[in-house]
């Protein structure tokens, strides 16, 4: 059996004090595999972004256990998060988040240097994600001069350029329109289709589903259901 | 270029009138802090101005005597008794005083006397004259710069000092009183008639010792022979007189205080401007958290842009300074800038503008990464 890239068993999390307290999640437990798209479906506020945000060990859990690659987050201070997500995590926003000031090599060349990886090698492999996703005629171009497919694809060579285990991706498409959505939807797919690396995509676009290996399903802070995407039933098959 | 230097340069740049009022803070704040530094550096050099052009191993000075310019009186006498100390080669006299110059058709100004005595305190920067034609009896050294206030511009020209005709024998260049009275060399008997004071009075005694002499022991055998009065070493009458004007009167504490001012107000400015513009990238900044990076990461980016504006503000402040210091340089307290003190100025500007930067790095580590979802 292949060993999960994230691994979280009954995750509870609480936000806020005293009587403003919310119980987003509810005893979460789920893996996510290596060479597979999972996406995580659900309505607003059922818990998608809390989960999302504790996968990506920028929260900790109030309970339970998560694990990134083998490493738990329990008791781990913000440097130990930190390194988990520098060393294990990609992230793609649905606002992009890429730096205005920067061009879009740049802004890919960015996740290395916060590694500690510069000079020529860190440029060339920023040249190689940008041409991956399909932008190396794009490489001089700031943000306001791209369009919202192109941004999304820079934060995409951005999250992969350091060779992450996991790469999440909140709503991806949800700032695209059915062309840009579909093509960033395909380097996403792309990128779970290498087997060290797992995909998970947090959405509530239903035209991402052909993409998914696995769908995952999650009202009011709990899993209520999981099956078998398009893609990986075409695996399958 | 490194990505943390880009990175903090167009963070900085990207508003350019934010950037603009970062570097105004820097600039006055600095242009403040070296004006009355320099202005301290002046002071310190124009009130031991004398004494630095004086050739003397010691001073016998009254006891108590507190600065140059200090009215005590000795007796002539004394110079003999020195004289007789081994290891003394000379004793020469030397009287200083305020008194009252005749301004030609104009009334009276008062003036800073000198009665000089041969191989004692003479006249420096002569531009126009002889300095021996200053033994003349009537003979005395005026400064250019005052030539308004004394009514006299050339050498020839005559007045008179409490009655007594006096001539000008030579011009000098630069020789300017922080008091802004006059100084008016002359010979040491005319300078006790001019002062008012009797022929045995003097205010000093410039003490030349043989070489190799033990100028402690000499000191010593000063103190004994001669009754209520101190025997200082050149470098110990500069202090005192430096002590006593710059301290004793107040006027070193509220230069220091004013560069203290400038200082603390270019802090807070910078501070503001940092804290704001770090406000403004505050979801970048998340971003950075969230793809990993590390505290260090994230404070070199914010001092980077701090230093990159202390380097350009001090550039500016540098040039403006430069400046001052051209146009001050004849005036009554010239500012003094020495490569010592714009180094300690840079150092201040650095120091300045990375202590700044706190604000801005305790509001960056206190945000959430988990912010960028949201968003």
């Amino acid at each position: 059996m292949i060993a999960p890239v994230i691994e979280a068993v009954d995750v509870v999390k609480r936000l806020g004090r005293g009587a403003g307290q919310v119980q987003a999640l509810r005893g979460v437990t789920l893996n996510l595999a290596p060479g597979e798209l999972t996406l995580l479906m659900g309505p607003s506020g059922s818990g998608k972004t809390t989960l999302l945000s504790i996968l990506g060990c920028m929260l900790r859990p109030t309970s339970g256990t998560v694990s990134v690659c083998g490493e738990t987050t329990r008791r781990a201070g913000h440097g130990k998060l930190a390194r988990l997500r520098r060393d294990h995590v990609g992230f793609v926003f649905q606002s992009y988040h890429l730096f205005p000031t920067l061009s879009a090599l740049d802004n890919v060349r960015l996740a290395l240097d916060v590694r500690g990886e510069q000079g020529e090698p860190a440029i060339a492999r920023a040249r190689d994600m940008l041409e991956t996703v399909g932008l190396s005629h794009r490489k001089n171009a700031f943000p306001h001069a791209m369009s919202g497919g192109e941004q999304q694809r820079v934060a995409i060579a951005r999250a992969i350029v350091g060779n992450p285990s996991v790469i999440l991706a909140d709503e991806p498409t949800g700032a695209l329109d059915t062309e840009n959505g579909r093509a960033v939807m395909s380097v996403l797919a792309n990128i779970a289709r290498d087997p060290s690396r797992g995909v998970l995509v947090v959405t509530h676009d239903p035209r991402v589903m052909p993409f998914a290996n696995r769908i995952i399903y999650i009202e009011d802070g709990r899993i209520i259901g999981e099956e078998a995407g398009r893609a990986g039933l075409a695996a399958a098959e | 270029m490194s990505l943390i230097f880009k990175l903090a340069s167009r963070n900085l740049f990207q508003d350019k009138l934010r950037f603009i009022a970062t570097i105004i803070g820097i600039v006055f704040s600095i242009v403040l802090v070296s004006v009355q530094l320099g202005l301290f550096l002046g002071f310190q050099r124009m009130v031991t101005t004398m004494i630095d052009h004086t050739p003397a191993d010691l001073w016998i000075v009254s006891l108590g005597t507190k600065c140059f310019e200090d009215p005590s009186l000795l007796d002539k006498s004394d110079a003999t008794k020195a004289l007789a100390v081994p290891g003394v080669t000379a004793a020469v006299p030397l009287l200083i005083g305020f008194t009252e110059w005749s301004v030609p058709n104009n009334g009276s100004t008062p003036v800073f006397v000198v009665g000089t005595s041969p191989n004692g305190l003479y006249p420096w920067h002569i531009v126009q004259g002889d300095l021996n034609n200053l033994s003349d009896a009537r003979g005395v050294a005026v400064d250019q710069s005052y030539f308004g206030r004394l009514g006299v511009n050339a050498v020839g020209e005559t007045t008179t000092i409490r009655d007594h005709k006096v001539e000008v024998k030579a011009i000098t260049k630069g020789i300017r009183s922080f008091t802004t009275t006059p100084y008016i060399f002359a010979p040491l008997d005319s300078a006790q008639d001019y002062v008012g004071v009797p022929h045995n009075d003097i205010s000093y005694l410039l003490v030349r010792l043989a070489p190799g002499t033990n100028v402690a022991a000499v000191r010593r055998a000063l103190m004994k022979k001669l009754d209520k009065v101190e025997v200082l070493t050149q470098a110990e009458f500069r202090d005192r007189s430096r002590t006593f004007w710059l301290f004793g009167t107040g006027a070193g504490a509220a230069l220091f205080g004013g560069a203290l001012l400038g200082a603390i107000v270019g802090t807070i400015i910078i501070a503001q401007t940092l804290y704001s513009s770090t406000k403004d990238h505050l979801t970048e900044f998340a971003t950075l958290r969230a793809i990993g990076s590390s505290s260090l990461y994230i404070h070199k980016v914010i001092v980077s842009q701090a230093l990159l504006s202390a380097v350009i503000g001090f550039g500016i402040a540098g040039l403006i300074d430069y400046t001052i210091v051209r146009m001050t340089t004849d005036s009554a307290l010239p500012i003094v800038m020495t490569p010592l003190l714009m180094i300690g100025l840079f150092a201040l500007t650095v120091v300045m503008c990375v202590s700044s930067s706190a604000s801005a790095i305790v509001q960056v580590m206190r945000i959430d990464p988990a912010r960028v979802f949201r968003q």
